[in-house]
């Protein structure tokens, strides 16, 4: 098992005929991701490098039986990607777009809610299930297979503890980056409810930032909800107050959304908390050894 | 309430930060009424926390903001733009007077720091213009100067429309205690702060505006104008894709009006696209020269006064960057976010910005590449070390997407004054010990 995106995955790109969007849409499928299909509008009955492209994602769930999307299109029109692809009913959608205007994910949010689609991001690097299924941008060389399930805001700074846990000699199950937006399709909370179900993982790694209330939700959460150990890292101890760090919601003001604030929520609930990246994956393996 | 003609000394709403500014009635309310001037709702803000993205959002000046109010049917005080002594005379011979010279810049406290005042003629209103412009308020200077007439308070409210990114909805908040430390005010007595979330998609529902006024005790001959100006906030937060919308005070006048008396907008720099009027506004105040040269370049670079010079590729990695160092012993410089996907050109444009502050010693270059190609942080650097003299030692941890082309490159170009680390940890302690030899 693993969450989210796995060997039954069959994924369609919208914007696959892109720079960026052909570039990792291909290194997905050299990872062994089943890429059935790309959407470009007006590019439909083209291919690239063998992957078909049509104009509409649903023809591409109609034709290749494409159940999650990933969305690559330019930010200004992605919302409407997003919706396309829930409108053609596929289970998950994956974006990756970052710059979507917060008002138009508003709606976007709502619409996936409403259908029962899993939206993940925006401005998000992506899911991996090491071994199975790469969907996005994280760069898969850095991830074994294992047991540690990791949620991120922060694209980054995931890949870096994933490699961390690496060179501890341990792997994940499934590395979910929701993305630092003020609005995403998923947050902690819907990804630590998929990580207790499922029974590869073990552990849970849990990578916050600096604003927004989502960690103290968290925290909330995992002291009901969450009986597999968590272990948690929190960036931006020392993000100058008021300074926009250049994040959604990284902007402090008072001590609420600090990462001081965050790591008392979190402890106070007894998630430990690492001091950087470096001891967060030190802690989580001891965690996991050790119980 | 008190009757009163004031100018209109609300720095509060820009406070962000600090704590509550203590009360300046330019002219002094009678004995036993006491007036606080306290910061508004900052950490209920906080834990809404409408967002920047990595492009940051845009704090309209007050003036920008009442001109959109206006724009949208939302009545403010008459009131001109000057940014030479001259034009704020000429601007308040037009107004008339009594009428309030302000400082626009975005902080709070403008008040506090002499930057608004009350002019009864025409002599004053030079004194004031003279001493306010070019004045530094906590690191802006003032170039821009808003004046307009002074308004006969009847009572204040507090009105705001904001992204609630935990409920993923937008939420009105009211309160009949606008003007004061409304943010204290709510905490102690949760039903001074009347807060309904909109329905998705949906504007503001007349009668929903109506029952929060109500409820809030607004003043029952003004419910319909207070539930009326909540709806078009809403509106204008939707229509110019605001994450914040914030008036304090929303004032009644004498006459039972109620007019917006001052104005806090963000707005959502992702959507200005579809605002080129906003997009073209500028606010000179804020402008490091860092800080200026980044925004031009299209760079997230924010300056922390150090003298390690750190650049990062995505902000989650950057903020960690900085507790690293900082756990390491140093003292960072500055925030530069390369973002995804940087080219060469970036790379070259960042090392540009970080090299420009004189206080920089050593530079952390710490990239984990995704959609971010090492090959293509490599190129930059060595492109930027033919085309800039970058005189301090350079520490450079790369790993990720195309992580061996870019090490091969820069081991072939063989960089003086090149650093290269394996980790992050290593890395950071390698800097810090480079800063400071």
């Amino acid at each position: 098992m693993s969450i989210i995106v796995d060997e039954s995955t069959k994924l369609v790109v919208s914007g696959l005929t892109g720079r960026e969007g052909s570039f990792h849409g291909l290194r997905n499928r050299d990872y062994g991701t089943d890429v059935v299909a790309g959407v470009t509008p007006g590019k439909g009955g083209q291919d690239v490098d063998g992957i078909p492209v049509f104009d509409t994602i649903k023809e591409a769930v109609d034709e290749r039986g494409a159940n999650t999307s990933m969305i690559f299109v330019p930010a200004r029109f992605a919302a409407a990607a997003i919706d396309e692809a829930i409108d053609a009913g596929v289970e998950t959608v994956i974006a990756i777009t970052e710059g979507i205007p917060v008002h138009d994910m508003l709606k976007t949010y709502w619409k996936a809610r409403e259908a029962g689609v899993r939206l993940i991001g925006p401005n998000c690097p992506g899911v991996l299930s090491p071994g199975k299924a790469n969907v996005g941008i994280i760069p898969a060389q850095f991830f074994e297979r294992g047991k540690i399930g990791v949620v991120s805001k922060s694209g980054t700074l995931t890949y870096q503890i994933g490699n961390e846990l690496k060179q501890a000699g341990e792997g994940n199950s499934t590395i979910v980056g929701i993305g630092g937006d003020p609005i995403v399709g998923s947050d902690f909370i819907d990804i630590l409810k998929l990580f207790e179900q499922d029974p590869e993982t073990e552990l849970i790694v849990m990578v916050g930032e600096i604003g927004g209330d989502a960690e103290e939700r968290a925290a909330e959460f995992i002291a009901e909800h969450i009986s597999k150990p968590v272990v948690a890292y929190i960036a931006g101890f020392t993000a100058p107050p008021g300074k926009q760090m250049g994040h959604a919601g990284a902007i402090i003001s008072g001590s609420s959304g600090t990462a001081q604030a965050k790591k008392e929520a979190l402890e106070a609930k007894g998630v430990r908390v690492g001091t950087s990246p470096t001891e967060t994956a030190q802690i989580a393996v001891e965690v996991l050894r050790g119980g | 309430m008190v009757l009163e003609i004031r100018g209109i000394v609300r720095a509060q709403h820009y406070a962000k930060r600090g704590p509550a500014a203590p009360p300046q009635p330019i002219r002094a309310a009678p004995a036993g009424t006491v007036r606080r001037r306290g910061r508004s709702l900052d950490s209920l803000r906080a834990a809404l926390a409408p967002g920047a993205r990595r492009q940051e959002t845009m704090d309209l000046l007050e003036y920008q903001g009442k001109q959109l109010f206006a724009k949208h049917g939302i009545a403010v005080p008459s009131g001109r733009h000057a940014d030479t002594v001259e034009g704020a005379v000429e601007a308040a011979r037009e107004i008339g007077f009594p009428c309030v010279i302000k400082a626009q810049v975005p902080i709070g406290k403008r008040g506090k720091a002499g930057g608004i005042k009350l002019a009864k003629d025409e002599a004053e209103a030079r004194t004031h213009a003279e001493a306010i412009l070019g004045m530094d308020i906590r690191g802006f200077t003032v170039y821009d100067l808003w004046i307009e007439g002074a308004s006969e308070i009847a009572a204040e409210y507090y009105a705001s429309v904001v992204l609630d990114r935990g409920e993923k909805k937008l939420l009105a908040m009211l309160s009949r205690m606008g003007g004061m430390d409304v943010e204290e005010i709510a905490e102690q007595d949760p039903t001074a702060m009347v807060k309904r979330h909109l329905e998705p998609g949906k504007p503001l529902d007349a009668e929903l505006a109506r029952e929060i006024a109500r409820e809030a005790r607004i003043a029952d001959d003004v419910v319909d104008a207070v539930a009326e100006t909540l709806v078009k906030l809403a509106d204008v937060a939707v229509a110019e894709d605001a994450t914040l919308i914030e008036v304090n005070p929303l004032i009644v006048t004498a006459d039972r009006r109620v007019v917006a008396l001052d104005a806090k907008v963000t707005i959502d720099n992702n959507a200005l696209f579809r605002h080129p009027e906003l997009a073209e506004l500028r606010d000179r105040s804020s402008e490091d020269p860092q800080e200026a040269m980044a925004k031009e370049k299209g760079l997230t670079y924010v300056k922390l006064g150090g003298n390690i010079g750190i650049l990062g590729n995505g902000a989650g990695l950057c903020m960690s960057t900085l507790d690293v160092v900082a756990q390491a012993g140093g003292k960072p410089a500055n925030f530069l976010d390369a973002g995804g996907g940087s080219k060469a050109d970036a790379i070259v444009d960042a090392l540009e910005v970080i090299t420009s502050d004189p206080n920089v010693t050593a530079i952390l270059f710490n990239i984990f590449g995704g959609i971010t190609r090492c090959d293509e942080i490599a190129k930059g650097i060595i492109e930027a070390s033919q085309r800039i003299e970058i005189k301090v030692p350079l520490v450079v941890r790369l790993d990720g997407t195309n992580q061996e082309e870019g090490l091969r490159l820069l081991a072939e170009a063989n960089l003086p004054n090149l650093h290269q680390e394996k980790t992050m940890l290593g890395a950071a302690r390698r800097v810090v010990e480079l800063a400071n030899a």
